[in-house]
């Protein structure tokens, strides 16, 4: 049984005004299987914890440690998080001019199993996957991200989740800017990465909707760089009707 | 993108990138509708001559010259030169005759003219010209090799025709040391279908300055590709002229500048006849202390070109620190009548974003830069349009990333 834990998270960033914290204490634990939900107003961290999760050079850890089945992430490399079986799926995903989705996807592939897949099974895999998605077959050949459109974009970073089946996934916003159709798409692609390979999502999202289409084990309302509280799917209607303001009222400003 | 104007001034975005600011996507456009005005001389009212003799001493302010390291060639530019026959080597064909000619060769100077001293000094100095001369319809590819220039300062003569309708790739292999000041002469006969790719692989002290002047008559067409990735000093200069009606040229260029490299192109279109159609696109890579580019990118209009159709642009990719990337696309346009005509340029730095990205999906460091250069570059590479080339220009464009490992 795989486990992720997140402990006494603190992040900052350099900006132009110096240096600015973000994360004040994070503390998470995701078991394998299990779909955490965390919710909270723009500016609150969400996309932070996601990207320090996943490595990213910005985001400088203060303190705190990020545990993968007890051995420490934060000392690995970005690429060596993902052989690890770490999934980030970008809020903003990056534009890579001059590289297909094709070639990406079987480099992507290669470096995390460590060999190269069975070709016939791969290609036969890619495809099927896009067709699911409902991605046409021309983006194989399109370079990444390159001139796709918000959802095109959000439903290639689920196309990796089904094909790279991490052990963890971070879905940052996956849900922001879809039509309903694109939702349920997205959401389906979600679910079934989770029925294939029983892994652990933490579902960042800035509304609830997303989660009439997957159904979180765990809520955790996010303000501030700190849960602020936590429950089950119940917490999720709550802020459906009363929004964040409960929360903000207590939190002092800056 | 295309934009069309009627101005007859010309126009100029001229850029010069020695530390480029990050983006988030990396690659920076700017592209027309920000139409600085620079006032560059009209480019068809260049001094000409091809003798040495008419042209004052280089000083480096001179328009031609001015991003170029001068005083490290003033053997090219003002020194005697060694015009004598060279050797080479060749894959024979049955319709591609090469053989060296004397200077009263009725082709020699019909394509073009000096517009600089180290053009006219080769002019000057040359014995004999190289000819290769094309015949026959059907496709073929021949290459021409030159490893053993040496290093006494010389000047070389290449007359490369097409006759009407025939068809070729003609490669230019250039390996070993060289200091050398060159003029190629294209002439594209009617009808016919030419490929020209110049290929520089110079040892790291060489310095080539090469003028290849094109004229291309009636509905022909012209690929002209310049892969510049060894030697010291590369400056290969090519100048099309779309002499007949229906004439096409494309023009590529694929660079790549190491730590203290310097390699330059001055490309320039000149739209002569009705209906003709040039593209360009040069695409340049730079890493390590001192690596220099220099692309400028002048095409004309003119009054006899209706029906226009003319694209350029030129792309850089920076991939560390300490280096230069100058970027002119000139564009003067004198007739109104014209299908389209654009230009764009763009210099950015290795985008950390899309490094970032790739190796969140497990792809290593050295692996990840060596995709994205890669895939910039191949886009030229592909339109080389001979196979085995092609596929030995992926494998040293592979072995220049290689040099990144370990910065
Ligand atoms: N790279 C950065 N540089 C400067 N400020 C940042 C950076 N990333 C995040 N921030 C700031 O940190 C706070 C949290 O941002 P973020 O994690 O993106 O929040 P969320 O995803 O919840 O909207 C915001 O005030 C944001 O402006
Ligand atoms: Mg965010």
């Amino acid at each position: 049984m795989s486990v992720l834990e997140i402990k006494d998270l603190h992040v900052s960033v350099e900006t132009d005004q110096g240096t600015k914290q973000i994360l004040r204490g994070v503390d998470l634990t995701i078991n394998e299987g299990e779909i955490h939900a965390i919710m909270g107003p723009n500016g609150s961290g969400k996309s932070t914890l996601a990207y320090t999760i996943a490595g990213h050079p910005k985001y400088h850890v203060d303190s705190g440690s990020i545990l993968l089945d007890g051995a420490e992430v934060l000392t690995m490399t970005v690429d060596e998080r993902a052989r690890a079986g770490l999934f980030l799926a970008m809020q903003y995903p990056v534009e890579i001019p001059g590289v297909t989705v094709t070639n990406f996807l079987r480099t992507a592939k290669t470096a995390i199993d460590g060999e190269a897949p069975a070709i016939r099974h791969w290609i036969k895999d890619v495809r099927e996957s896009m067709v699911r998605l409902r991605m046409d077959k021309s983006f194989a050949e399109r370079n990444v991200n390159e001139g796709f459109s918000g959802g095109e974009k959000k439903r290639n970073e689920i196309l990796q989740l089904e094909l790279l089946k991490p052990r963890f996934a971070v879905l940052d916003e996956t849900d922001s800017g879809l039509d309903v159709d694109a939702l349920k798409i997205v959401s389906e692609g979600v679910n079934r990465a989770k029925e294939n390979t029983g892994l652990g999502l933490l579902l960042i999202t800035h509304y609830t909707r997303i989660l009439r289409y997957i159904k979180p084990d765990f809520v955790h309302v996010f303000v501030d760089g700190r849960i602020a509280e936590q429950g089950g799917p119940e917490l999720a209607d709550r802020l459906e009707d009363e929004g964040y303001d409960r929360f903000l009222a207590e939190t002092p400003v800056g | 993108m295309s934009a069309a104007s009627t101005s007859t001034a010309p126009t100029s975005a001229p850029s010069s990138e020695a530390l480029p600011t990050a983006e988030q996507h990396g690659i920076k456009e700017h592209s027309d509708g920000r139409f600085g005005f620079v006032p560059v001389q009209t480019r068809s009212a260049r001094f000409k001559s091809f003798d040495v003799a008419d042209f004052p001493a280089v000083t480096g302010r001179e328009a031609v010259w001015k991003l170029s390291p001068v005083a490290k060639f003033t053997d090219l530019t003002a020194g005697v030169l060694d015009g004598s026959v060279y050797d080479f080597d060749q894959t024979p064909h049955p319709d591609v005759d090469v053989s060296w000619v004397d200077r009263s060769d009725t082709r020699i100077g019909t394509a073009g003219a000096p517009e600089e001293r180290a053009a006219a000094n080769a002019w000057s100095a040359f014995e004999k010209a190289l000819a290769i001369t094309v015949t026959g319809e059907e496709a073929k590819e021949i290459t021409l090799t030159r490893a053993n220039l040496g290093s006494v300062p010389r000047a070389a003569h290449t007359v490369i025709e097409a006759k009407p309708f025939s068809q070729a790739v003609v490669i230019l292999q250039n390996t070993g040391d060289a200091r050398i000041s060159e003029n190629i002469e294209i002439i594209v006969g009617e009808s016919a279908n030419l490929t020209v790719v110049t290929v520089q692989e110079w040892n790291a002290d060489a310095v080539q300055l090469a003028n290849h002047f094109a004229t291309i008559g009636r509905d022909a067409r012209l690929k002209h590709v310049v892969v510049s990735l060894g030697g010291g000093i590369v400056r290969v200069n090519p100048s099309v002229q779309l002499a007949g009606q229906g004439s096409d040229t494309e023009l590529y260029g694929l660079y790549f500048a190491d730590a203290g490299q310097h390699l330059e192109q001055q490309v320039y279109v000149n739209h002569d006849a009705p209906n003709s159609r040039s593209r360009v696109n040069y695409k340049g890579a730079l890493q390590g202390a001192g690596a220099r580019t220099v692309w400028i990118g002048d095409v004309l209009i003119g009054r006899t070109a209706p029906g226009t159709d003319s694209y350029e642009q030129n792309r850089n990719l920076v991939l560390t620190e300490g280096t230069r990337a100058d970027s002119i696309p000139n564009l003067e346009i004198e007739t109104g009548d014209i299908l389209g005509a654009g230009h764009a340029s763009a210099t950015g730095r290795f985008d950390d974003e899309q490094l970032f990205y790739l190796q969140s999906r497990g792809i290593g460091e050295v692996e990840a830069r060596r995709l994205v250069v890669r895939g910039f570059l191949s886009e030229i590479v592909q339109h080389i349009g001979s196979s085995p080339l092609e596929e030995r220009l992926q494998g040293v464009i592979e072995d220049e990333l290689r040099g990144t490992e370990g910065n």
